[in-house]
């Protein structure tokens, strides 16, 4: 009996103290990695879609409330005026997650490129989804909010061959792009004018 | 166990030295060492861990119960290697991607888990830190060796902090050995030279 307190405590104690120490590391090195995230994944990201743009993206950034949701908005200035805004979106790839980031054009409501972060795709096959210019070109001058879908399921989206379901992954997040955008534009433009 | 902790040290690097003389730990050296930076990161956050995790080990070897030892290992050695993972994340961002999911995987590289068990549970902590560095550093050695050896071949380069061209551009790379073959083929060889020198 004793000895199985004893198992009981130091387990416990010892899951206790593993837990408050990377709660506090992972609170201290949050700012860092944020960071780090920004500049290795975002800034080339959106550097392919803001083209021309008069200032850096990834500086001029705040965050909005998308019902919980916190969401990180990018803006493109061109000649000095922010007329873009660009912002992260997701869709179910074949091995997880796709992260997408959106720019869209805040004066005509239009698609004005689509760049992919994170995945953990096929290399060679659902991986070109990141690579691939004509695939991602496809987005591009589209009105939205707008439906996407590969072609397959009867939507008008090519699909990289030998990736549909990457294909399929990326229209996704563009569609869910288009709702987010919907909701989050008036809190952008609010942002916009201060 | 009469071994000095000098002895205990240096055992690491030769004796016991883990891909090649224990062969445990073969994971991370044959997935990540496609160059020798890649090598020799996954090297030192090991070693990091099998200090770390030597010295708590050692340190609480009289408290932990023996029924539950491993699973008290296992969180011990979890934490270090979640606090190497938030770490590189922070400050080494483009090894972390290089290195990607084989940095949570350390908590199950039985290199640290078997000295955690073979070792530290079994002596002071001097002697387990001593324990700790020397395989670590042995295994740092072992992956960053490897990792030149497959990139020299593989890719014609060497990459300490940027890509050095060593064959210059007229090298036809020999692709087999980056790709996963060829770290058994790189590995095999290694093995082989240590026989070799090793025989008496």
């Amino acid at each position: 009996m004793r000895d199985m307190i004893k198992m009981v405590v130091v387990l416990t104690v010892l899951s206790a103290a593993s837990g408050g120490l990377l709660a506090a590391l992972k609170d201290g090195t949050k700012d860092a990695i944020e960071n780090q995230v920004l500049q290795n994944e975002k800034a080339p990201a959106l550097h392919a879609i803001f083209l021309n743009v008069s200032n850096d993206p990834v500086e001029d950034r705040f965050k909005v409330m998308d019902g919980d949701v916190e969401r990180t908005v990018f803006i493109g200035k061109y000649d000095g005026e922010p007329k873009a805004v660009a912002f992260d979106s997701s869709g179910s790839g074949y091995g997880g997650d796709i992260g997408v980031i959106v720019g869209v054009n805040i004066e005509k409501d239009e698609l004005i490129g689509v760049a992919v972060t994170t995945h953990k795709e096929t290399p060679g096959l659902g991986a070109r989804a990141k690579t691939d210019k004509t695939f991602i070109a496809q987005f591009k001058g589209n009105a939205i909010p707008d439906e996407y879908a590969v072609k397959a399921d009867g939507g008008n989206v090519d699909v990289l061959s030998g990736a549909t379901i990457t294909s399929r992954g990326v229209a996704q997040a563009v569609t869910r792009a288009g709702r987010i955008y919907e909701r989050i534009k008036p809190e952008i433009l609010e942002n916009l004018k201060k | 166990m009469a071994k000095s902790i000098s002895q205990e040290f240096v055992k690491g690097l030769w004796d016991e030295i883990p891909p090649f003389r224990l062969v445990l730990g073969l994971c991370p050296a044959l997935a990540v060492t496609t160059t020798m930076k890649n090598g020799v990161g996954m090297g030192l956050a090991t070693t990091f861990v099998l200090v770390c995790s030597n010295l708590l080990v050692s340190l609480m070897r009289n408290i932990i119960p023996s029924k539950v030892r491993i699973a008290c290992f296992i969180i011990i050695i979890a934490t270090f290697v979640i606090v190497t993972e938030l770490v590189m994340q922070a400050y080494a961002y483009t090894l972390f991607q290089n290195l990607g999911i084989f940095i949570p995987l350390i908590v199950v590289n039985c290199v640290v888990l078997g000295r955690s068990e073979a070792f530290a549970s079994k002596n002071s902590v001097l002697p387990s830190l001593a324990d700790g560095m020397g395989i670590g550093l042995g295994f740092t050695i072992a992956l960053g060796l490897l990792g030149a050896v497959r990139e020299l071949i593989g890719n014609g380069t060497i990459t300490v902090i940027n890509e050095i061209q060593v064959f210059g551009p007229s090298f036809e790379p020999f692709e087999f050995m980056v790709a996963p073959p060829g770290a058994f083929v790189a590995l095999g060889l290694m093995l082989c030279i240590m026989n070799i020198i090793g025989k008496k």
